[in-house]
């Protein structure tokens, strides 16, 4: 009965290493949790992409659940997005604020111009610092800040229309009741 | 004709501006910047680290370090502050602590596991009986058998 039990063995241990596997094929290696949630959305003042001479600070939505969404006209990922986020404009889902990363405001106004502009506004990140500061690595990236401007949710990647209905939509109404 | 002489010298130039990242840190600081971004991974090429990377990120992220290390931070404030914004994702030295256990302990526990195995198997085998050797009246039966053995082959 041992001996037959010892034979197994390598039955099982192959079964252990194909579970990993399993389990690794559908995980994605560039998402890296991230380490700011449910810490304080850091803080900025920038200027606003298309009133220059005006800023905005997170503080300043306060009171109220908003997405911050990381966005460049370079971004060929955003164009994917895009419609999703106007849409989500168009219906009053929730303010989304744009953070124009490392792009030039020429290029970016064309952009909206173009293919809608779904935002409150936009403010200007030109050389990426605090796109530093909220450990962005790959644009598009969506975070979800609540009303007392904690992030809760960090969509790397284009938020689609999957992930909307089944994670952040669910989450955002549940921000807004507490 | 002035065309192509002002392509090629845009080309020269660019080459030479970037083949030099503006950096005003002394031997020491500089020294104290390479082996920092040595030591933490790039997001954008995972399997690079910030050093080795030419992605944006990376660029921007050694200018960090440079920043840093002139405001005379430390490299355990700087290395805290890549920690703060990007997780422990970005050490290539994972800290030791409750949820990277495992990865410590595994190999540790892994060579304890065989050690067992190897002194379980070699008790084993010693607890085996050592074969008595045979009285002479016992190998004369041997080969009378054996002896007879090859004559029945014969048969």
């Amino acid at each position: 009965m041992r001996k037959f039990a010892l034979y197994l063995l390598p039955l099982a241990a192959f079964l252990v290493l194909a579970g990993f596997l399993l389990r690794g094929l559908s995980l994605n290696p560039r998402e890296v949790p991230s380490a700011l949630i449910n810490q304080l959305a850091p803080d900025f003042k920038l200027a606003r992409l298309a009133q220059p001479q005006e800023t905005f600070a997170p503080a300043e939505l306060k009171g109220q659940v908003w997405m911050l969404n990381v966005w460049a006209s370079w971004c060929v990922a955003c164009r994917v997005e895009h419609p999703l986020l106007v849409q989500l404009a168009r219906s009053k889902a929730v303010p989304i604020v744009g953070l124009n990363y490392k792009d030039t405001p020429d290029a970016a106004l064309g952009w909206l111009a173009q293919f809608g502009d779904p935002y409150l506004f936009s403010v200007t990140d030109r050389d990426g610092r605090v796109g530093i500061d909220y450990g962005v690595y790959g644009v598009p990236e969506t975070f979800v800040i609540d009303a007392k401007g904690m992030i809760r949710y960090k969509q790397i990647g284009p938020i689609t229309e999957e992930v909307w209905r089944s994670r952040m939509l669910p989450l955002i109404e549940e921000l807004r009741r507490s | 004709m002035m065309r192509p002489l002002v392509a090629v010298a845009c080309m020269a130039l660019s080459s030479v501006l970037c083949a030099v990242e503006p950096s005003t840190l002394d031997p020491a600081g500089a020294r104290r910047a390479a082996d920092l971004a040595a030591q933490l991974r790039c997001l954008v090429c995972q399997n690079q680290s910030i050093a080795e990377s030419n992605a944006e990120l990376a660029v921007d992220l050694r200018r960090q370090i440079d920043e840093q290390i002139r405001a005379g931070r430390s490299d355990r404030e700087i290395t805290d502050f890549m920690v703060a914004r990007y997780g422990d994702f970005v050490l290539y030295r994972p800290p030791f602590k409750l949820s990277t256990l495992l990865l410590w302990l595994g190999p540790v526990l892994l060579a304890l596991l065989a050690l067992l195995i190897l002194g379980r198997t070699v008790r084993a085998r010693r607890a085996r009986p050592v074969p008595v050797p045979l009285t002479t009246a016992e190998r004369d039966e041997a080969t009378r058998l054996l002896e007879n053995g090859k004559s029945g082959d014969r048969r």
